[in-house]
């Protein structure tokens, strides 16, 4: 199938590679500081937190792209996508959760955090919109 | 809801691309549309009836017609 690649798609990607590089630096620099025992008091509070902004800030470019999409029937796969994703992330995480609360699986997540569930659930959504209307719509 | 886009396009010797830009949209939508997995939005029924200038029920039945 051709990518679609409408302009808010165009955005999106831009969007999606600066923050991903954002992310790879904040979190290198981050578990380096940690790891040399240099940060303390509110300026670890602010470090750790670094890290989780650029993933936030890709759960926005998602949502940019939602608004910004023109084409209606790609919109439509795209809001199907995200759904599926948070039903799924929320599916995991609530059973781990029940898991941990019996004591059936170890505390902590091992740095695998809702985020990292919600971006596996867009490939779910993709495939969910592969098979029920024949196309995944583009590189979302 | 079932349509006639497909034979349509086929009259004018378009295809799913030529339509998708004369439309403004995916070839995506139109083959989506074309095979009945999804119905335009009532402005997007129009763009699609000025086109090819004829009335929206002339290009869109309703199930069972």
């Amino acid at each position: 199938m051709a990518a679609y690649k409408s302009p808010a798609i165009r955005r999106y990607v831009i969007r999606l590679a600066v923050l991903m590089s954002f992310y790879v630096v904040a979190l290198l620099t981050a578990v380096t500081l940690f790891k040399s025992g240099a940060v303390r008091g509110p300026l670890a509070w602010a470090l750790a937190i670094t890290p989780a902004l650029p993933i936030i800030g890709v759960f926005w470019a998602v949502m940019r792209l939602l608004i910004e999409e023109t084409d209606e029937f790609i919109k439509l796969l795209h809001v199907r996508q995200s759904l599926v994703a948070t039903g799924f992330c929320l599916t995991v995480m609530t059973i781990w959760e029940f898991l941990q609360n019996f004591d059936l699986v170890p505390q902590g997540n091992g740095g695998f955090g809702a985020a990292f569930f919600w971006f596996m659930g867009l490939g779910v959504g993709a495939l969910y919109n592969k098979v029920t209307l024949g196309t995944t719509g583009g590189n979302c | 809801m079932k349509n006639r886009l497909k034979v349509l396009r086929a009259e004018r010797d378009w295809s799913q691309a030529d339509l998708a830009e004369r439309l403004a949209i995916s070839r995506q939508s139109v083959n989506a549309i074309e095979t009945g997995k999804y119905d335009p939005s009532l402005p997007l029924a129009f763009r699609i009836a000025d086109l090819f200038e004829m009335p929206i029920e002339a290009i869109f039945l309703k199930d069972g017609k």
